[in-house]
């Protein structure tokens, strides 16, 4: 009696059922994949596995995977907050154009993309050739693979911070204005943190993005720098699944842990809302 | 601080939302703007704050030209509608927030914002963020909020607007009772004129960009400039009359003529405590049934028909009603005992001819 009184009224019913099927699907979407990858690899001894995962090559790979990955999100939360704010805040023509454009890397190939910016980048270029008059390289340079990254991280930010914006409330800013704020102050003091969890969240969505591409960077990337991905992909073409499973299952541990880090933080950063 | 507006003007592109607007409000003064929204009270609200730049005219606080005064330096307190919390911050943090701006050390600060929770009642929120306090409590925030500065001038925007009837009624008396604690010039909008006439010293009338008029909540009730204003400012019913020989006349009911030809409309205007009802039908004038009877707490509203047809509405209070043992569908008779002629050109606002009348007594002919 008690117990079935505890139990809140809700408008619609099947939590039961529901739940049962998101987890099933959960289960055969993602956890079962993972879960073989991780039963691949445990035909490694822990020996075998830790000199696969640990190979100076592995680590270079994790090093240009994970750093430039980071690069390029970080540059896509600065850029896609100044995108998206010009997008929610001003009314200019071709603004409905641009907004649609934010979009275009979601559904663009991302190998299109790679070619597209190697080619623009390479020292003969559109680009290139001007960056090689003041001696900067792109195109097959570590730079290249950023610039990769940042092209198919943009939307996430953007999309993300584009309803908060919208929310906020003009009288916010005048009220800051009443009590003296500049408009540096308010921007730095009332607005910044408001936008906060949802600069974290386009972040790690932008940076989980980043660290799994794979099609445009290899267009890009130098011969002497490779991504993690392209690692795990010669050593499939050398028939080596455990070492591939070995260096994935690293990967999947290190972005495991850092989406956890930015999630802590973006809730840090928006206790205000509970 | 004393606030004065010389022939204030304001428009957006082609439409004037103020227009030729002029008044003062006195040191310590607590005066309500009023008016039906669209009447233009926000936005002299707003100019006053340096929110909003007037088209033409000079804002004087304490006799200094404020106009190229910056909102940030023109030391006001602005209560908003919606209370625009900051709520990344904490109550605290929120009222804090103008004092840190203007560098106060950092031990004043938070003596400032104890004192001022304690005297919002707001003791142990200090920690809260906004979304975890109910309307009231963020009015009060709201408020807090822009008094720390110590601002020379309080200005609130339908401060009442978002909170339900019974906390609305206590936050009433509440600014009444802060005001005369802290003394500062006050000025709030509202289109509620019970608000306005309960909290005010005076009242300024908006409609449609215009000031219709100013004075106190009795002045402007007893004395109202125009139509208008009597319309706004309780209730007023209205008839339109028809002059024919020698009287005025709609349905059963005929006045004098006012000076009105034969042929053209007079219209009249009297409040619903005007009239006067009786269970003796021989008392009265005119006779009518008690249509309907509205219970409103002390008072009733009631809806008269007469014979002919003609619906009237009056109020009477609660124990009125019960001596004179009414009751719906009841034949009562009536007068109405003062009323004010309006001037002939129906919804224009011009200034009504201000007349008290006795109608004649019963034994004369109808």
């Amino acid at each position: 009696m008690s117990s079935a009184r505890s139990k809140s009224f809700q408008i619609l019913p099947g939590f039961g059922l529901s739940l049962g099927y998101t987890l099933t699907y959960l289960s055969l979407i993602v956890l079962i994949p993972l879960a073989a990858l991780f039963l691949r690899t445990s035909e490694l001894s822990w020996a075998q596995f830790l000199k696969i995962a640990t190979s100076d090559r592995a680590i270079a790979s994790y090093r240009v995977t994970f750093g430039c990955a980071f690069i390029a999100a970080v540059i896509n939360a600065v850029m896609g907050t100044l995108l998206a704010w010009v997008i929610v805040r001003y009314r200019f023509p071709g603004r409905k154009i641009l907004d649609g454009l934010i979009d275009f890397p979601f559904a663009l190939p991302t190998a299109v993309a790679g070619l597209t910016l190697a080619n623009l980048f390479a020292t003969t270029g559109w680009l290139g050739q001007w960056l090689d008059l003041v001696g900067i390289q792109v195109a097959y340079t570590q730079s290249g693979i950023v610039v990769a990254l940042i092209f198919i991280g943009i939307p996430f930010v953007v999309r993300s911070l584009q309803p908060v914006l919208e929310d906020i409330e003009l009288e916010v800013e005048e009220a800051a204005a009443s009590l003296g704020a500049s408009r540096f102050m308010t921007f730095t003091r009332v607005i910044f943190p408001t936008l906060l969890p949802a600069i974290l969240t386009g972040f790690s969505l932008a940076f989980a993005r980043a660290i799994g591409e794979y099609g445009s960077v290899i267009f890009i990337a130098p011969k002497r720098a490779e991504i993690t991905p392209m690692l795990i992909w010669y050593r499939l073409e050398e028939f080596d699944y455990p070492g591939a499973m070995a260096i994935a299952v690293v990967m999947l541990v290190i972005s495991f842990f850092l989406l956890i880090t930015v999630n802590l933080l973006e809730r840090w950063a928006s206790r205000f809302q509970r | 601080m004393s606030i004065e507006l010389r022939n204030i003007s304001k428009r957006f592109g082609d439409v004037a939302a103020v227009q030729n607007v002029s008044f003062k409000v006195a040191e310590g003064e607590l005066v309500a703007l009023l008016g039906p929204s669209g009447g233009g009270k926000t936005t002299v609200l707003r100019m006053i704050a340096g929110l909003e730049q007037p088209t033409e005219g000079d804002i004087l606080i304490r006799g200094q030209r404020v106009n190229d005064v910056s909102v940030q330096k023109r030391n006001i307190g602005f209560v908003f509608q919606g209370y625009a919390l900051f709520k990344t911050m904490s109550v605290a943090d929120n009222i804090a927030f103008g004092l840190k701006i203007k560098k106060w050390p950092q031990a004043e600060i938070n003596d400032r914002v104890a004192e001022l929770l304690k005297l919002f009642g707001l003791d142990g929120l200090g920690k809260r963020f906004p979304h975890q306090l109910s309307g009231g409590q963020r009015q009060r925030v709201a408020i807090a909020r822009s008094l720390a500065p110590k601002p020379s001038v309080l200005l609130l925007d339908e401060p009442f607007g978002a909170v339900d009837a019974k906390i609305r009624q206590e936050l009433r008396d509440w600014l009444v009772h802060l005001h005369d604690e802290l003394s500062v010039t006050t000025v709030f909008v509202t289109h509620d004129q019970e608000e306005a006439m309960e909290v005010s010293n005076r009242i300024v009338i908006f409609s449609r960009g215009n000031l219709e008029q100013i004075g106190a909540p009795q002045e402007v009730y007893e004395r109202p400039s125009n139509e208008f204003v009597a319309r706004f400012i309780g209730v007023l019913n209205v008839l339109e009359l028809r002059v024919e020989h020698g009287v005025a006349r709609l349905h059963e009911l005929t006045f004098p003529t006012h000076g009105v030809a034969e042929g053209s409309n007079l219209r009249i205007g009297f409040r619903p405590y005007a009239v006067q009802i009786s269970p003796d039908l021989s008392e009265y004038r005119y006779r009518a049934t008690l249509k309907h009877v509205y219970f409103l707490g002390v008072q009733l509203r009631l809806e008269l028909e007469t014979p002919s047809g003609l619906t009237l509405r009056t109020r009477i209070t609660k124990d009125e009603f019960v001596r004179l043992g009414l009751a719906e569908d009841k034949e009562i008779s009536f007068q109405i005992r003062e009323y004010r002629v309006l001037s002939r050109d129906g919804f224009a606002l011009s200034p009504e001819v201000s007349a008290v009348h006795q109608l004649p007594s019963i034994a004369e002919n109808i």
